[in-house]
C-alpha cells in the first residue's frame, strides 16, 4: 500500500505535471513558455500555478522587462524532491504491473 | 484502485522535459553532407599540395592560401546545409527555429568553437600550424559534448571520439592531415548516417 502513498496528490493533474516537468530541467519558465508548452489557457494555468505556490513547490517572481510585466516560475526544492518521489511512485507502479 | 495510465503520465514528462529544454530537430542529414563536404575539400587540398612544386605544405604562399580559403568554404556549405535542413526538419516537427531551446544550443555550440577557432588563428599567425589540426578536432569535440545537454544526447559520443581522435593528432602532428581526414569526413558520414536512421526515417 505505500507505492500508493507516495503518488501525490498535488500532481494528480496533467497541467500541474506538465509545470512541474517543465521546471525540473529548467532554472526557471515564464507565464508564456509554461502556457505554448502546455496548450492551456491563461485561467486555468493560472489555478495550477496557484495551486503548486500554495503547496510551496513553486516561487513565483513578477518582475518588469521593459514595460512588460513578466512572471517568472521556479521550483523549490521542497518540490523537486516531491516531484522525483512521484516519479519513482509512478515508475514502481507500473513495474509492479507487468 | 483508479485505473489510471501512469505509463502515459511518465511518457507525457518525458516529452516535457525534451521539448521545454532540448532543441532535438537536428538533421542527420546534415552531418553526412558536412562529412562529404569535408572529404572533396580534402581531397582537393590533398591534390593541390601534392603536385605542388614543394610537394608540402608551408605557411606562406597562395598554396596555403587556397587550402584555408577550402577550410572556409566546408565550414561555410556545411552551416549553410545544417540551417536548411534543420529548418525544415523544425517545421516537419512543429518545433520553432528561433526560440529557448534552440538559442541556448546554439550559444553552447558556438562558446568552444569560437575560442577554439580565435587560438587557432593566433598561433598559425605564430608561425605554430603543428597542432592546428589536432586543435581544431579537440575544440569542435568539445563543442559537440557541451551543446549535447541542449540537443540530442546521442551527440556527446561524436563529440567524444572527435576529442580522443584530436589527441591522436596532438601526439602524431605527422598524421594529422588523414586524422581531420577521418575525424570531419568519416565520422560526420558514420554519424549523420546512424542519426539519419535512428530520429529522422520515421
Amino acid at each position: 500500500m505505500s507505492l500508493i502513498e507516495n503518488i501525490n496528490k498535488v500532481f494528480d493533474h496533467r497541467i500541474r505535471l506538465g509545470i512541474m516537468s517543465i521546471l525540473m530541467v529548467n532554472e526557471y519558465a515564464d507565464f508564456n513558455t509554461l502556457k505554448e508548452l502546455l496548450d492551456v489557457t491563461d485561467g486555468n494555468l493560472a489555478s495550477h500555478t496557484k495551486a503548486l505556490e500554495q503547496a510551496e513547490y513553486i516561487t513565483v517572481e513578477k518582475q518588469f522587462i521593459g514595460k512588460k510585466p513578466n512572471t517568472r516560475y521556479i521550483a523549490t526544492k521542497l518540490g523537486q524532491v516531491a516531484f522525483q518521489k512521484h516519479i519513482d511512485a509512478l515508475e514502481q507502479l507500473i513495474k509492479n504491473k507487468d | 484502485m483508479e485505473s489510471k495510465d501512469y505509463l502515459k503520465d511518465l511518457t507525457e514528462i518525458k516529452d516535457l522535459m525534451n521539448r521545454s529544454s532540448r532543441f532535438i530537430s537536428l538533421s542527420g542529414l546534415s552531418g553526412i553532407l558536412a562529412g562529404v563536404y569535408a572529404l572533396i575539400g580534402a581531397a582537393m587540398a590533398y591534390y593541390i599540395v601534392t603536385n605542388s612544386a614543394r610537394g608540402y605544405l608551408i605557411l606562406d604562399g597562395t598554396i596555403f592560401n587556397i587550402c584555408v580559403f577550402i577550410l572556409f568554404m566546408i565550414a561555410f556549405l556545411s552551416v549553410v546545409t545544417a540551417i536548411f535542413l534543420t529548418t525544415r526538419k523544425a517545421k516537419k516537427n512543429n518545433e520553432k527555429i528561433w526560440d529557448k531551446s534552440s538559442r541556448r544550443l546554439l550559444i553552447n555550440f558556438l562558446v568552444p568553437l569560437i575560442v577554439g577557432g580565435t587560438y587557432i588563428l593566433i598561433i598559425l599567425d605564430q608561425q605554430k600550424y603543428g597542432q592546428s589540426g589536432a586543435l581544431m578536432l579537440i575544440f569542435y569535440g568539445l563543442a559537440l559534448v557541451n551543446a549535447s545537454k541542449y540537443s540530442i544526447g546521442d551527440i556527446r559520443y561524436l563529440g567524444y571520439v572527435e576529442i580522443l581522435l584530436g589527441l591522436i593528432c596532438a601526439l602524431f602532428p605527422g598524421y594529422g592531415f588523414w586524422l581531420w581526414v577521418l575525424g570531419f569526413g568519416v565520422m560526420h558520414i558514420i554519424y549523420g548516417t546512424l542519426m539519419y536512421y535512428k530520429y529522422d526515417r520515421k
